[in-house]
């Protein structure tokens, strides 16, 4: 019985070993495929608008014109979502690794990981219905007293729906993301670099500052460059926090979108040039998030020791 | 000499120059009771009063420890303020949504009906009515309930092979070729595709393919898949690696045909760990929105075929809901339909990511001997 399943399985094994060895190459070969089909399909379907006469397109001036108010206003929100959570992520990361008790460190980081849980259209409604009304005074504030900066211009919205309010949300969406990247990288430091900075009579912070940061650097870039990537990219957010407009400087008006925003407003109702103006629109997205993430992932694999940084 | 006999409680030389133990709870308690006065002067509230305290805490802390440290220490207990601070200030959107979710969800959620019935029929002048007159508030999340489930099992039933799959690829047979690396790069730029990005290329890839205008669910599937392989051969990846080769060996040496040994030795071994990856990644494209709202419309009706028609689900009905209350005159029930909606999007979610975490803890790899 043993004898005559083992003969048997040598012909079927040796085929079972091509199929499968064959699917594992074909799967991966397909991924491939499916990223290059991403490009491909978004360019088909966008000629048609990017060569449609100018008058044809949405505002009339061709896509060009159309397009560029909106990268800037993508640009602005992922600006402002940066700035908000680079430094508090660094921070949050640096109290999981360095500051907060052992016991306590990896709870610490399952909480920080619930906030990226949430789903984003929870956080648009959030945003829409709790923040934005909650923070209009501080920018009836901003522009009372620092109205003579153009990015705080008066008057402010009241219903507070900004893309100010939008780089919040979207701050507080692109944090786990930092924080989880700079919490691998900061607990990789080696133990001897910290040893020897505390055994020069260092104290903790000027340990962080000689042995972690410069350690981190690398990885910390990346790791901004991973969530630009996300708030680049993120709709749901901005698409219901934002009330939209043309393009303006000032931050505490209404005014400004995104191109995600943008898509996801406009696509459920489009038909004939307007569906390839608005996948044209995603094809500019894509290109400028696929940048932002090659240029960080290129980073990180340059410096192999970060491998568990992924 | 004899006073060495006689312990005297005195500070020693090494501990001279150091704040005392109680220093933090002294200075946290000023500062609570002084931010307390200032905050009663403008009009009392708790967040206010956090912010204020928190200063004067890192203040009085800071300027103290200067005054009998030196620079050096209270530089070093100015970066333990801001680093803790930072952690507290992540903590509040976290409780803000939660709370925020919890408190307009709850009347939703037991709303009679609720979970039983769809938006099928309902119009504004039910909402109308429930708000004039008081009427309850009808319609509900079961065909949306039904459409986030289709359309999330179809994409894992897409992903979860061809991310299985590319992992075996890459652990077992890549051995680092220039196609396993390309691989590698490519799937980790994937995983950063917007997602939105995903929903129109699987509305264009259907447009050009089908013909225009396709929506359905199972395009809307497709959509998700791509943002679902990705984390897929992430973890799974991950996982294989970490079985130990003395499994693979040991079958090799008994005469077992490669393919044999990952299906019967190396996947099992790994199994809880690829089990939790798929979970989180169903976590993760359960919620996604953009994508949805591109590929399969939204419906009101129930939609039991994901191969035709526009089809609901949970993230695009709470969208809608918002966006386009189904009474403009009067929003109410329809954002405590959403609000119930995000509710039960919420749950769903930790429930998976609960699930993950139990399934890697109970059935952790056996690895070593």
């Amino acid at each position: 019985m043993t004898t005559t399943s083992l003969t048997q399985s040598r012909g079927a094994g040796r085929a079972g070993d091509k199929v499968f060895s064959g699917a594992a190459l074909a799967a991966g070969c397909l991924i491939l495929a499916v990223l290059f089909g991403v490009a491909l399909f978004l360019v088909i379907q966008a000629i048609p608008a990017l060569v449609a006469s100018p008058d044809q397109i949405q505002g009339g001036e061709g896509f060009f014109a159309y397009i560029w108010p909106i990268v800037i206003g993508t640009l602005i929100a992922a600006v402002i979502a940066l700035v908000i959570a680079t430094p508090v992520a660094i921070g949050v990361a640096l109290f999981i690794s360095h500051f907060a008790p052992r016991g306590l460190a990896s709870g610490l980081g399952y909480v920080i990981d619930l906030l990226a849980a949430i789903p984003s259209v929870v956080y648009g409604a959030w945003g829409a219905a709790f923040l934005a009304k909650e923070i209009s005074p501080a920018y009836d504030w901003l522009a009372n007293n620092m109205g003579w900066l153009p990015i705080f211009q008066g008057p402010a919205s009241a219903t507070g729906k900004t893309i100010l309010t939008a780089g919040i949300v979207l701050s507080v969406m692109v944090l786990p993301i930092i924080t989880s990247l700079s919490r691998e990288i900061f607990l990789q430091t080696p133990k001897l670099h910290e040893e020897a900075a505390l055994a020069l009579g260092a104290t903790r912070w000027e340990m962080i500052k000689m042995a972690v940061l410069p350690f981190g650097r690398p990885g910390i870039i990346s790791a901004v460059m991973l969530g630009l990537g996300r708030a680049l990219g993120e709709t749901m957010a901005v698409a219901l926090v934002l009330s939209s407009g043309a393009l303006t400087a000032s931050l505490i008006q209404s005014g400004n979108q995104t191109i995600a925003a943008e898509i996801a407003l406009n696509f459920p109702e489009a038909s004939g040039l307007k569906v390839s103006t608005l996948i044209a629109a995603g094809l500019v997205l894509f290109v400028i998030t696929l940048g932002v993430n090659m240029i960080a992932r290129w980073i990180i694999s340059r410096h192999k020791e970060f491998s568990g940084a992924n | 000499m004899t006073s060495t006999l006689t312990p005297v409680r005195k500070r020693s030389a090494l501990t001279k120059g150091q704040l005392p133990k109680y220093a933090p709870y002294v200075v946290l308690g000023l500062a609570l009771v002084i931010g307390a006065a200032i905050l009663a002067l403008i009009g009392f509230n708790a967040f206010g009063w956090g912010i204020v305290s928190a200063i004067l805490f890192t203040v009085g802390l800071v300027g103290w420890s200067a005054a009998a440290e030196g620079g050096r220490k209270a530089k070093d207990k100015l970066a333990t303020c801001l680093v803790v601070g930072s952690f507290l200030v992540a903590l509040l959107p976290l409780i803000s949504v939660i709370w925020t979710v919890l408190v307009n969800g709850l009347p939703g959620l037991l709303d009679p009906g609720f979970l039983t019935t769809s938006m099928n029929g309902v119009t504004g002048a039910f909402d109308n009515k429930s708000v004039e007159e008081g009427a309850p508030v009808i319609g509900g999340i079961y065909h949306a309930l039904l459409g986030t489930i289709q359309i999330t099992l179809l994409a894992t039933a897409i992903s979860v092979p061809v991310g299985l799959l590319t992992a075996v690829y890459l652990v077992e047979y890549g051995e680092d070729r220039p196609l396993a690396r390309a691989i590698t790069f490519f799937v980790d730029v994937m995983t950063g595709i917007p997602s939105i990005v995903a929903g129109l290329f699987a509305a264009a890839f259907f447009f050009a393919v089908v013909g225009p205008g396709t929506k359905t669910g199972a395009v809307a599937a497709v959509a998700l898949s791509v943002l679902m392989i990705p984390v897929v051969v992430r973890s799974s990846e991950e996982m294989l690696k970490i079985v130990p080769n003395e499994l693979r060996e040991a079958a090799y040496a008994l005469g077992v045909r490669k393919w044999r040994t990952i299906l019967k030795v190396v996947i099992p071994t790994a199994i809880s760990g690829i089990a939790s990856g798929v979970t989180l990644a169903i976590a993760r494209v359960i919620g996604e929105t953009a994508p949805i709202l591109v590929t399969a419309g939204f419906a009101t009706n129930i939609n039991s075929n994901v191969f035709s028609g526009w089809m609901a689900s949970l993230p695009t009905f709470i969208y809608t809901q918002i966006l386009n209350p189904t009474s403009p005159s009067n929003p109410d029930p329809s954002s405590q339909r959403a609000w119930g909606a995000a509710l039960v999007l919420i749950i769903l979610v930790m429930l998976l990511n609960l699930g993950a975490r139990l399934i890697a803890r109970m059935f952790a790899p056996k690895t070593g001997r």
